[in-house]
């Protein structure tokens, strides 16, 4: 019961805090107070919201396993998404107002643009794990699951590197973001390894015991 | 200088020269009119009467042109001013405490009257206008802003350059107690600019110290800031403490700051893609859609071309 409550409470908050800034956004837009360029600030608002619910996503699993919360995993399924949401209004309010629509500038941007280019490649990453984060497909793949959505670090990688690179001087948030993504990879590099190491004791523990009972 | 397009030329041939008034004959004529006075300013600058008694003009130059003035509120929220921050809006929000006034300016390198000079010395005898230029962006938006000032020539002879001078070498003020964001290695200030002397001697290129015929507010480069209508805006440089006369091309602080990206002509030019931005169009701010075309000089092609005559302009970025 306990749990149940809990559970309600942090969903609450993050329904709630991800949705947030879309409701702004829109209700700024309809009012007219977005000021002088307010496709750049949809723009820039979308892009940052995507990529800080994204690292949100990849902080659950070290927080969780760091405070012993296990409720948070819950979580991280509707942080991607939000993400993804975010990602994808982003990617339409450039195709729709940067290229007014037209293929042939969208793909010359792409191509000629790193940034755009890391960008679309970050989105692109993000799709499949979107599509494959029903509670059916999550059942239907399997062990398979975790491997195809370890690609959200790619994600959040790929992001962070847009970020970088379309920045002109001032790099202090785009390395904030690239330090706490290093944080995050970090942490899980240290841990499969530490996982390796006790699931190589425990086969050569279980080797030499096989070859008594040869 | 109005930009006013002549009946059935294309908008690329826009002449700036058509008309040319100075503050004199507009105050002049607006008092016939009977209109001084008449309270019409943004919200922003209401209580500032210079604007409000001076305002009825620019009704009026609106109305001469196709290509409608940016608001004072759009040309005064909206802009590039690192020094304040690099969010559009941090010049307005954050330049509050920086002190236009008492102003110096330095006048050095290879000239006949270099030193110090006060700035309402250095521009005694100087006759100011309005001019009506369009403003582009290298990220691809712009505007239309009715600049008060003078052109750069005028200080020029005054201060009499000496024939090895062949450019020109500008430079912000450095006030990190003021200048908030002078406080982070942002760019490497100060922040200079430059200009090739021909392109400094000619007659559109000003030195603007007021817009809208109020003085420059401080996020707009106050007290003193140039104006190149025919190069990206990163080309003028604001709240301008020295100015040297030199032999060798300038290293501008974007070229510092990446050379590849940007050169120290910096004339607009929608042939030439830029790594960050298709420069074959714009917004023309307040705008939704980047649907407007970018002209060749920004449309000052006429006026400014034979600066260029056979050079490279795709390599002399
Ligand atoms: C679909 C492909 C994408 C395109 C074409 C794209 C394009 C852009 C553009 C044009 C800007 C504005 C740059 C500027 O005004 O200087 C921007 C900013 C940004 N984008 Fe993207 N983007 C894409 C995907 C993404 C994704 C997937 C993320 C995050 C996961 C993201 C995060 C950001 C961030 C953080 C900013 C900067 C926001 C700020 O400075 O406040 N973008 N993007």
């Amino acid at each position: 019961m306990k749990q149940k409550r809990a559970l309600f409470a942090i969903k609450t908050i993050l329904w709630v805090s991800a949705l947030s800034p879309g409701v702004h956004l829109v209700i700024s837009l309809l009012r007219g107070s977005l000021g002088v360029n307010p496709v750049e600030k949809l723009t820039l608002w979308t892009g940052m919201t995507a990529l800080v619910l994204l690292l949100s996503s990849l902080a659950i699993t070290p927080i969780r396993r760091i405070s012993g919360w296990n409720l948070l995993i819950k979580l991280r399924r509707p942080l991607g998404l939000f993400a993804f949401f975010y990602a994808s209004a982003h990617f339409v309010i450039w195709f729709a107002f940067y290229n007014i629509f037209d293929f042939r500038y969208m793909w010359a941007d792409i191509l000629e643009r790193r940034f755009i280019t890391a960008g679309m490649a970050a989105l692109l990453v993000m799709l499949p794990l979107a599509l494959t984060s029903t509670r059916w497909a999550i059942r239907k793949l399997g062990k398979k699951w975790s491997t195809l959505h370890r690609a959200a670090y790619l994600a959040g990688t790929l992001g962070v590197v847009h970020y970088f690179w379309l920045v002109k001087a001032d790099t202090r948030l785009p390395s904030l973001f690239a330090l706490v993504l290093a944080s995050l990879l970090g942490f899980r590099a240290l841990q499969s390894r530490a996982a390796a190491r006790i699931k190589l004791q425990r086969s050569s523990n279980q080797g030499r015991g096989t070859r008594f009972t040869e | 200088m109005i930009i006013r397009r002549k009946p059935d030329i294309a908008s690329s041939e826009i002449t700036p020269e058509r008309t040319y008034l100075n503050r004199r004959h507009f105050v002049k004529k607006a008092a016939a009119a009977g209109v001084l006075g008449t309270a019409l300013g943004p919200r922003a600058l209401q209580g500032k009467t210079t604007l409000q008694e001076l305002h009825p003009r620019f009704d009026s130059m609106t109305s001469e042109m196709d290509e409608p003035l940016n608001s004072y509120e759009e040309i005064t929220t909206y802009n590039n001013f690192y020094e304040f921050g690099t969010r559009k809006s941090d010049p307005a929000e954050n330049s509050g405490a920086f002190r236009p006034r008492p102003w110096k300016v330095e006048i050095g390198g290879m000239v006949n009257k270099p030193g110090e000079y006060e700035l309402d010395d250095l521009l005694s005898g100087i006759t100011m206008e309005d001019r009506v230029y369009r403003l582009r962006c290298v990220e691809a938006w712009s505007m239309v802003i009715p600049w008060y000032g003078f052109p750069l020539s005028a200080l020029i002879n005054k201060v009499e350059p000496q024939p090895g001078a062949k450019y020109i070498e500008m430079k912000t003020i450095v006030r990190p107690e003021e200048m908030t964001h002078q406080r982070f290695p942002i760019l490497d200030w100060p922040y200079i600019e430059g200009l090739r002397m021909d392109e400094a001697m000619h007659p559109l290129t000003i030195l603007a110290t007021g817009l809208y015929g109020a003085d420059l507010p401080n996020q707009n480069g106050a007290p003193l800031r140039l104006v190149v209508p025919w190069k990206y805006g990163f080309k003028g440089v604001k709240s301008i403490q020295s100015i040297r006369f030199v032999e060798e091309m300038p290293i501008n602080t974007w070229q510092v700051q990446n050379s590849h990206e940007y050169g120290f002509f910096a004339n607009v030019n929608p042939n030439v893609s830029h790594p960050r931005w298709s420069q074959a169009r714009e917004t023309r701010l307040p705008g939704f859609r980047k649907d407007f075309d970018t002209m060749m000089f920004n449309g000052y092609t006429d006026q400014v071309q034979h600066l260029y005559a056979g050079m490279d302009l795709a390599r002399w970025k």
